[in-house]
């Protein structure tokens, strides 16, 4: 540090001290989506919502109506990135008295009941105060692929990116329209499993239209060399993942379905689902 | 991560991103971009002469600068042997120390083309010297407010709104300032394009702790250098309520490498730190992230940010900047609870010995230092304490006035009669009057 001003340097994210352990669970996830001939299917719930067995089922009714990977959110206390409807929701389940070792719970019993790989949605300091490593440890161990963390950026990241290598796990950081193709790169190379796209300059939600944006924050992660870009934010029907599973690797669905959970249980979870991924167009 | 500090440099010349162990940017990628703007223009504000001198002009001809350092003999007589100067802030425009720091960013919103502002605010201090800025400077508007905020503190919210801008009251969460910057946050991502968020403390993530500071430093420059000329000597402590930490870093700064003088930060004690309402976050001491910045957090076990309390909205933040996180993890300064009764007693009996109405945040630093000069006890005799008024009472008259049981229905409360009637004479009981300055 000196007087002089000197903007900050995105500092360079520290690299894997060795190779990763264990395939990505997401990678081979996506990989065999793509080997079908389409874009994987992300889908998010919250964990615990409405009620820990509920989102249980939920996230089995959307692997059996063809979602290649599921994000099980962690309900946290202040989500930045999270619009009304899943706001509410994570919410409620923090409101009933939601326990962080649930979620390892709800991960295990979904992981053994579906084929999907499943990943944590979650905000940093839910991570920071069990201790990276620890949290990692444990979501290895309910056989957890990995984890999604909407407020971290990898300037900050040294030590979820060394906690995940040790025990093998993804680390999907998020890419937006605004990030520059330094940050994209550093983005990148420091993502495991996927690249998450943010389409949109905003929080979740659904939205009527997919930005262009989406198309730019693709081969903007793609020109920085990542293997596979999935886009989120903003994603709520067919069209929409027929649209974006034109150009991504994989199209992430999160209100549209907490909605569903909220309305009709996890059987309306399943419709939805089967309605999104076209598995209702082939089963007729 | 987190910079190895140079043991050679002066406090003073710490930069962000980091403190230590404490501040960074833990933000979405989505506002790196903004985030990287806004340092940017920043840093070459302050070496452009005609942003420092619109800068200056606006804090001498609208702002009031500088603003007076007052001795207040007869509070000090109450308090101990100590001398106490009173550090002005409560006079300048809109009554708060805020607007510094709003009329500097304002400034750098204009020089980034953006054209509206959007701000959060707890007791509305900084909403109105937000909206008073984006009025000055013909911008737009939106103050987020908790909606237990704008009830405690309806005077400002009546303020904001004549003054243009748009007040959005936040109803989730503790409905108070934790849940209103949340909502500016979510607001920022996706009106970043032409919206400066004008945080109002020295919190948050990387350029705005630094940046906050360096348009509050003024503070504790005018403090020092009027001090000196009025005793020849520098204080042997400045004090300063802690919230997020704006006034208080303001004026630690000037102080900052003048190891002979002490600094105190009075943090929001509530009901009292073991009963668990309270917002003392450096006294509980656990680092974590929240709001971009890594600092001292009140969280539970597994994270979950945990409700502050205090009776100052103001005040009532789970958090608290990163510098200061920083500076009691090295001992440069001290910090402690104050609470709510405290607080009160202090309020109170600077209103009947100097004439003075304080804002309640920095009647917590009026009952720190109190404590202080009556630790001291015969050593304090002759030793001088600054505490920084940050802001004037008007907009808390009515939490006081129902503290005090003044409020009509309550003059005639049976309770406050006796508590009355056992204060022999004193005709404004407070409900804990065994915390009393006066006892």
């Amino acid at each position: 540090m000196s007087t002089e001003a000197t903007p900050a340097e995105p500092s360079t994210p520290p690299t894997p001290t060795q190779a990763p352990d264990t395939r990505s669970k997401t990678a081979d996830a996506i990989e065999a989506a793509r080997a079908q001939g389409r874009a994987a299917f992300i889908g998010y719930l919250p964990a615990g919502y409405p009620d820990k067995e509920s989102s249980i089922a939920a996230a089995i009714e959307l692997a059996r109506n063809g979602a290649d990977v599921i994000e099980i959110g962690v309900p946290y206390s202040d989500p930045v990135m999270d619009g009304p409807v899943i706001q509410q929701a994570t919410t409620e389940v923090l409101a009933r008295g939601f326990r962080l070792p649930e979620v390892f719970e709800i991960v295990a019993a979904v992981v053994q009941a579906t084929d999907a790989a499943v990943l944590v949605m979650t905000y940093y300091n839910l991570i920071d105060r069990m201790g990276a490593d620890e949290f990692a440890r444990r979501l290895a161990e309910a056989g957890g692929a990995g984890a999604i963390t909407p407020d971290l950026i990898p300037d900050e990241g040294s030590e979820w990116i060394q906690a995940t290598q040790r025990h093998g796990l993804d680390r999907v950081f998020l890419t937006a329209p605004t990030s520059s193709p330094e940050r994209v790169a550093q983005i990148v190379t420091a993502s495991r499993g996927f690249v998450y796209g943010v389409s949109v300059m905003g929080v979740t939600g659904a939205r009527d239209q997919v930005s262009d944006a989406a198309e730019r924050v693709v081969t903007a992660a793609r020109s920085a060399g990542a293997e596979r870009v999935c886009v989120g934010l903003g994603v709520s029907t067919r069209a929409h993942v027929e649209e974006i599973g034109r150009y991504a690797d994989g199209v992430i669905v999160g209100t549209a379905l907490v909605a569903a959970l909220r309305d009709g249980g996890p059987a309306a979870v399943g419709a939805l689902t089967a309605e999104l991924t076209g598995a209702a167009e082939t089963a007729r | 991560m987190s910079a190895p500090v140079d043991e050679t440099q002066k406090y003073r010349d710490h930069e962000g991103p980091y403190f230590g162990n404490f501040g960074g940017r833990w933000m979405p990628e989505s506002l790196v971009a903004a985030l990287d703007e806004v340092e940017k223009t920043f840093r070459e504000a302050k070496q452009d002469p005609e942003f420092l001198a619109e800068f200056h002009r606006l804090g001498r001809d609208y702002t009031g600068r500088p603003s007076l350092l007052t001795e207040v003999s007869r509070f000090a007589a109450e308090a101990g042997r100590a001398r106490i100067f009173l550090k002005r802030e409560d006079l300048n425009h809109t009554g708060s120390h805020k607007i510094n720091n709003v009329l500097g960013q304002a400034l750098i919103a204009k020089r980034m083309g953006k054209t509206r502002l959007i701000a959060e605010t707890g007791a509305g201090q900084h909403g109105v010297a937000t909206a008073t800025a984006a009025a000055l400077m013909g911008m737009d508007c939106v103050v987020y407010m908790g909606s237990e905020d704008t009830r405690r503190q309806a005077l400002n919210v009546a303020r904001m709104r004549l003054l243009g801008a748009e007040v959005v009251p936040v109803d989730h969460g503790a409905k108070t300032l934790k849940d209103a910057i949340n909502e500016a946050l979510r607001d920022w991502v996706a009106s970043v394009e032409h919206t400066h968020y004008l945080l109002g403390t020295v919190a948050g993530p990387h350029p705005f702790p630094e940046m906050v500071r360096w348009f509050h430093q003024v503070i504790g420059d005018e403090a020092r250098e009027q001090i000196l000329s009025m005793e020849g000597r520098l204080p042997d402590a400045v004090a300063a309520c802690v919230g997020g930490g704006s006034n208080a870093m303001g004026l630690f700064h000037g102080f900052l490498d003048d190891p002979e003088v002490a600094l105190y930060g009075f943090e929001a004690g509530g009901d009292g730190v073991e009963t668990g309402r309270h917002a003392s976050a450096i006294t509980l001491g656990r680092s974590g992230v929240l709001h971009g910045a890594r600092s001292y957090l009140m969280q539970d076990e597994d994270g979950q940010t945990v409700d502050s309390h205090s009776i100052s909205a103001g005040l009532d933040y789970p958090s608290v900047g990163p510098e200061h996180a920083y500076l009691a993890e090295i001992g440069r300064a001290s910090y402690e609870p104050v609470t709510d009764a405290e607080c009160m007693a202090s309020f109170e009996s600077l209103c009947r010995t100097e004439g003075i109405i304080p804002a309640i945040e920095s009647a917590h630093a009026l009952a720190g230092a109190a404590r202080l000069s009556r630790k001291w006890g015969a050593e304090g005799e002759g030793k001088i304490i600054i505490i920084n008024l940050s802001g004037r009472g008007d907009k808390d008259v009515e939490t006081a006035a129902e503290w005090f049981r003044m409020l009509p229905g309550q003059v005639n409360d049976p309770v406050a009669e006796t508590e009355t009637a056992e204060k022999t004479g004193d005709a404004s009981p407070s409900p804990a009057p065994e915390t009393g300055v006066q006892s």
